[in-house]
This record gives C-alpha cells, structure tokens and sequence, in this order.
C-alpha cells in the first residue's frame, strides 16, 4: 500500500470515528429531552479540531514509519487526490443545500450547525472512500 | 475485483527479458511508486503518454513493444 493510500485510510477512519463519538456524547447530552437545547457549540468545536490534529498526528506517524516512501507522490497519486477532491466538493454542494434551506426556514441553531457538520463530515468521507477505491480497483 | 483498462502491457515480459529488472527498480528509474507500477503492469492505470515513453526508453523498445490497444475490428 502506498503511502498516498495510507492517507486515504487514515483520513476515512478519522473521518468516521470523530463523527460518530461526537454524536454520542451529544446524544447522551440530550438526556431524552429536547434536542435543540444541548449545548453542542463546545463538543463540536472539540471534534472539528481534534479531527484535524488527529489527521496531522496520524500523517507523521505514518511519514515515520514509511520512511524515504513518504514523500513519493506520482501522477497516480495526484489523478486520484484529484478525483477524491472532485466528489467531496460535489457532496458537499449539495449537502449544504440543507443547512441553507433551514436558515432560511429560521430553524434552530442547533439543526442548522449539525446538517453543516454533517455536511463536511459526509464530503470528507466521500472524498477519502473515492481515493481509497480508485487505488483498489483502478482509474 | 480490478476494473481493467483497454490498454494492455508487456511490461512484465520485459522486466524478465532485460536481467530480471524488479519492480522497485523499474519504478525508480520512471519517477513512480512501486504500486503505480504495479497497477499499470494489472493494466489498473493506464499511464499518461509521457510515462510510457519513459518505460520504453528504459527497455529500449518502440511504444508499441510495451502498450498495445486493440482493434475495435478485431
């Protein structure tokens, strides 16, 4: 596996896991009662940067350990960095159609942050799932 | 299951008939990873016009020895 596919791995499983402990400590949080009233702003916050910091700490750590491989990156690697780039961004386009329409709609806050983040969580995914089956399969 | 291109490749043959070249080597002296030659010898990547000179300048043999398309007549 190559280095660039590492990334790939690493960045969907960060991508996943953040999410999903971010969303149970909310869901704890919430207690059964309204939603819209957990203080969410904080924790969110936590799992944005910690996600960041998670992916640049895994990035060294893997650049440690591949060594010389590192820092090799070919026409391969950048055709399919391009291609995951590509779907993230038409995800993510559409995704933010939701949080937008709630914002006009005057919903909550709470809705509103949560369909955004949602929105990044799911483009970053799709992003990193395309890198991850294009070396797989193949352009 | 790999999605094949049209292209396919030589490539193999050629590492054997110029001293049993590895991949690594090969890969090394075309400026690519080991697996990006390893996808284009699956016929996993079809390689950009500029690379498959590269590959055939390294064997010495036209681009046609290397890469073959076939025919849609045929």
């Amino acid at each position: 596996m190559s280095f660039q596919e590492k990334r790939a791995w690493v960045y969907a499983v960060i991508g996943l896991c953040v999410p999903v402990v971010y969303f149970a400590v909310i869901f704890v949080r919430a207690g059964g009662g309204d939603v819209t009233r957990t203080a969410y702003v904080v924790p969110m916050l936590v799992a944005i940067g910690g996600a960041v910091v998670l992916n640049i700490a895994a990035e060294v750590v893997a650049g440690i350990a591949a060594g010389r491989e590192a820092g090799l990156k070919d026409e391969r690697d950048r055709q399919i960095g391009r291609l995951g780039e590509y779907v993230g961004f038409y995800v993510m386009s559409v995704l933010a159609l939701v949080p937008l329409g709630l914002a006009m709609g005057e919903a909550a806050h709470f809705w509103i942050a949560h369909t955004l983040y949602l929105a990044f969580v799911l483009a970053a995914l799709a992003s990193a799932v395309t890198k991850i089956v294009a070396y797989r399969r193949g352009l | 299951m790999a999605k094949p291109t049209k292209v396919t490749n030589s490539i193999r043959a050629l590492r054997f008939a110029s001293g049993e070249m590895t991949q690594a080597e090969l890969a090394e002296r075309i400026g690519v990873t080991r697996q990006t030659l390893i996808a284009i010898e699956q016929g996993r990547y079809s390689p950009s016009l500029e690379m498959a000179f590269r590959i055939a300048r390294v064997f010495k043999v036209p681009l046609e020895e290397v890469f073959h398309y076939p025919d849609p007549e045929e």
